[in-house]
């Protein structure tokens, strides 16, 4: 291992890139792979710069679409393959008293978290201390936050100004978890008026709503834990992170 | 062995690999150990990391605590040789107390030196 490869590492997670990271057991420099191939080598006093043999290379494409890590042996001797991700992301939508509860969860579980809210006086610095915050309105700011298979998107504002159209940028991603804050009977309409804009039943059905698994819990932060519950819960039913 | 880590020891593996660059550029002496196989039950899957400096400073974990002492141990050697080691731990007799997995399990740890 070398600095000058952890340095190629850490440039690729602060742009927000998975790669795999290659290392031979025995002998030999540690390599960094993605989806078009060897991207970076580090340099080792006891070998030089190796081809690296196709079978391997398929070996980390499976680990950058499993986003895993694990021990392979092909001809040329034994590798650690292990995928290198960027933390998930958690988009909530509404500054409420929840959202003051769910993010330091969140935050602690290993969410890089935004907050998204028009209104200046609910999302503030003092409300919010060190939370990055975004004061736009959903229809413009979602599409530019641009939720991938790594994020998950929370509507807690009560508000369906707020809340619907950061809903219909969630479906038209690929988001892996979309939670919306709201009663079983509020919910029951916000899908009839997403439907109405024609959102079929298989899309509606990736909101989970009423948020949160039921653990019968009332206090914000007994909703937040519900909320922070189920968003693990999807995040390894859908195997978007095996660790 | 008593030690003393900081941070989080459940950190993701790129923190942990980004706490390492940042001690190397410190111009500390770093090893970085990583689980390379489990068999059985063990507290850490393959890819966790501890990255440990020459004066036994650590963050991350490789094993929850059950033989981290042991690691931090080997990764002083391997800094001051620079040659790689393989450790592999299991539950063992005598020395289950202290560098044993209560859990039963079995685990390999590479440990290289951070050039």
């Amino acid at each position: 291992m070398n600095g000058t490869l952890l340095r190629v590492l850490s440039e690729s997670l602060s742009r927000s890139r998975a790669v795999v990271l290659v290392r031979p057991i025995e002998r030999g420099p540690p390599f960094l792979v993605d989806q078009s191939g060897v991207t970076a080598f580090g340099t080792a006093g006891d070998g030089g710069q190796p081809t690296v043999p196709d079978e391997l290379l398929e070996y980390c494409r499976g680990a950058l679409a499993r986003d895993d890590a694990r021990a392979v042996e092909v001809e040329q001797g034994r590798y650690l393959i292990q995928t290198i991700a960027p933390p998930p992301r958690l988009i909530v939508v509404g500054a409420v008293h929840i959202a003051q509860k769910l993010i330091p969860m969140a935050q602690l579980a290993g969410y890089r978290v935004l907050l998204l809210d028009p209104r200046e006086a609910f999302a503030t610095e003092q409300r919010f201390p060190g939370v990055e915050i975004n004061h736009g309105w959903p229809q413009q700011a979602m599409p530019s936050l641009a939720p991938d298979a790594r994020t998950a998107v929370v509507t807690l504002s009560h508000d369906a100004k707020i809340d619907e159209p950061a809903l219909r940028c969630a479906l038209q991603s690929d988001a892996f978890y979309i939670g919306a804050l709201g009663s079983r009977k509020n919910h029951a309409k916000r899908l009839q008026r997403l439907a109405a804009l024609g959102f079929d039943e298989e899309a509606l059905a990736r909101i989970c709503g009423p948020v949160g698994l039921p653990l019968g819990g009332r206090s914000p932060a007994e909703i937040a834990v519900a909320i922070l519950a189920q968003l693990t819960q999807s995040r390894y039913s859908r195997g978007v992170d095996s660790r | 062995m008593t030690v003393a880590g900081t941070g989080d020891s459940f950190a993701r593996p790129g923190d942990i690999l980004n706490t390492a660059l940042r001690w190397r550029e410190e111009g500390r002496e770093v090893a970085l150990a990583t689980v390379v196989s489990t068999w059985g039950s063990s507290p850490r899957p393959v890819g966790s990391h501890l990255v440990i400096d020459a004066d036994g400073s650590f963050e991350g974990s490789v094993s929850g605590g059950c033989v981290e002492g042991a690691v931090i141990r080997a990764a002083r050697h391997v800094i001051a040789t620079g040659e790689r080691q393989m450790l592999e731990f299991g539950v063992t007799d005598d020395e289950a107390w202290e560098v044993g997995l209560a859990c039963g399990g079995q685990i390999e740890v590479l440990v290289v030196r951070v050039e």
